[in-house]
């Protein structure tokens, strides 16, 4: 289990549950590290990018994001690798290379 | 002061919901509860009422509707039966994992197949562990006091949780009973209006239903049992406050003619007014027999039933819903459960019957004496009795 999903020292007792599991603030996702579920990472070749912006339409969450030359990457942080931009980019310009390969 | 009008307990109940002044009511007709809604219908149609009425297209939706419609801040009611209640389960263990006071009139229905519409506890029975705080009405103005008081008790900032209030099907839905009503000034005296601390604001936002892994959800499920089982001396200040006010007590398990009883009869419900006619006609015999009346379901209440068997050598308790496959009745079992190791000189005997609208009558309701002592003392080679039932 990954180190930010477990931490003993912050984990409630019943005692200390929220009323209602209602956490008095919104937006708690955004802190919220998914890119550790991923087992292939996607790698965009930049100079195959045509720009069509295809994967930042598909990606099922938010994770691309456009870069300052108007190609497109994937915020790792939130990415879960499913693949989905890499399957659609139509210049093949997206891998999936295995996490830790 | 109050006037006292014939109703029936569709009407009982529906009544009680528009002297609360409910703000929301999201419903999806059904028999037999459809004259509960059907009631409140009109009054918001004839101004009777200032309400939003939410007709939904299923009961799932009618449940997600009063989930959201509570979550605002809005006093909300709805009523089902058997299917319908079956078709908002699930949304059942929102609103009460949520902390969301809304209360709900069950026109307690059998549940098919064989299809059916008529009476029994099948559908009550399947809520046990929702999280709903439970009453069972035995005639129309304990539907409509019952009705009346969960709002208070729901709402209070000590509680927040759902409410459910069972009522028989036909027997008492589509029964005519007088039933003394308050005027609207009592009612606005007692029940002060509902705010929840974490109402629904874009100004405000919160979190709310999140996902917990398994490293939290147990902490939260404690948290919400403990919190479930310390309503009850928050619903007996309430019932005794409304007693103070309308005239009326209630208590989780109420006694009749069981002071120094050696046998004691508990049943739930509508049925239990036929089981004081067959205790009165016993006691008359010289047996030395009472009968206890179980109003509160859930939480359920511990102590008083060890107060209500105090000095009582057998205890038959009748159910009305059939546990396919189980140990006996959900009421027997529960009852079972609870005084084991802590009554065990108490001999528990359960028997089933009334199933589906059948009627069970006065010499019925002796038979189960009789058999139920005879069991008591002599045991039984059936894990399952039932009275009524040909063969």
């Amino acid at each position: 289990m990954a180190k930010n999903q477990v931490r003993p020292s912050a984990l409630p007792k019943w005692q200390d549950c929220e009323f209602g599991n209602i956490l008095p603030y919104a937006g708690g996702a955004k802190e919220y590290k998914t890119g550790d579920w991923r087992t292939d990472r996607p790698i965009v070749d930049a100079s195959k990018c045509i720009k069509c912006g295809m994967c930042w339409l598909m990606c099922p969450d938010a994770c691309i994001v456009q870069t300052e030359g108007g190609t497109y990457d994937a915020n790792l942080f939130y990415c879960k690798g499913c693949g989905i931009c890499a399957q659609i980019c139509p210049k093949d310009a997206i891998t999936m290379v295995e996490e830790g390969a | 002061m109050s006037k006292r009008v014939p109703l029936e307990g569709s009407f009982a109940t529906a009544e009680a919901a528009r002297m609360a002044d409910v703000d929301v009511i999201a419903a999806y007709p059904i028999t037999p509860q459809s004259h509960i809604i059907e009631r409140m219908s009109e009054f918001v149609h004839n101004g009777e009422l200032k309400a939003a009425f939410v007709p939904v297209e299923s009961e799932h939706s009618a449940m997600s509707a009063c989930w959201g419609a509570s979550g605002a801040g809005a006093r909300t009611y709805t009523a089902t039966a058997s299917q319908g209640f079956f078709l908002m389960h699930e949304v059942l263990y929102f609103v009460a994992g949520m902390r969301l006071p809304v209360v709900m009139a069950v026109s307690n229905r059998a549940v098919g197949p064989p299809a059916n519409i008529w009476g029994d506890y099948s559908d009550a029975m399947s809520a046990s562990y929702t999280g709903w705080l439970q009453v069972f009405a035995a005639n129309n103005q304990e539907i409509f006091d019952f009705t009346l008081s969960a709002f208070r008790i729901a709402e209070d900032p000590r509680v927040l949780l759902p409410f459910m209030i069972h009522m028989d099907g036909f027997t008492l839905s589509h029964v005519v009973e007088a039933v003394f009503l308050p005027e609207q000034e009592e009612v606005d005296a007692f029940l002060p209006p509902y705010k929840h601390p974490y109402a629904y604001n874009p100004d405000n936002p919160c979190c709310y239903g999140s996902v917990m892994s398994p490293a939290t959800y147990g902490e939260l499920k404690k948290a919400q049992d403990v919190h479930v089982r310390g309503t009850i001396p928050v619903i007996k200040e309430i019932w005794k406050e409304f007693g103070d006010r309308f005239g009326r007590y209630y208590k989780p398990i109420d006694s009749y003619k069981a002071e120094g009883a050696k046998t004691l009869l508990m049943v739930a419900g509508g049925l239990s007014e036929t089981a004081k006619i067959a205790v009165d006609k016993r006691r008359e015999q010289g047996e030395s027999v009472g009968l206890l009346t179980l109003h509160l379901w859930r939480p359920f209440p511990f102590e008083d039933l060890y107060k209500a068997v105090e000095g009582a050598e057998n205890l038959v308790v009748f159910d009305r819903a059939p546990t396919l496959g189980g140990p006996t009745g959900p009421i027997i079992g529960e009852m079972k459960a609870a005084l084991f190791g802590v009554r065990n000189d108490l001999r528990v005997a359960g028997i089933l019957g009334a199933f589906c609208g059948r009627n069970l009558e006065v010499t019925e309701f002796e038979e189960v004496i009789d058999r139920g002592n005879a069991i008591c003392e002599r045991g039984s080679q059936e894990m399952v009795e039932t009275v009524g039932i040909r063969g």
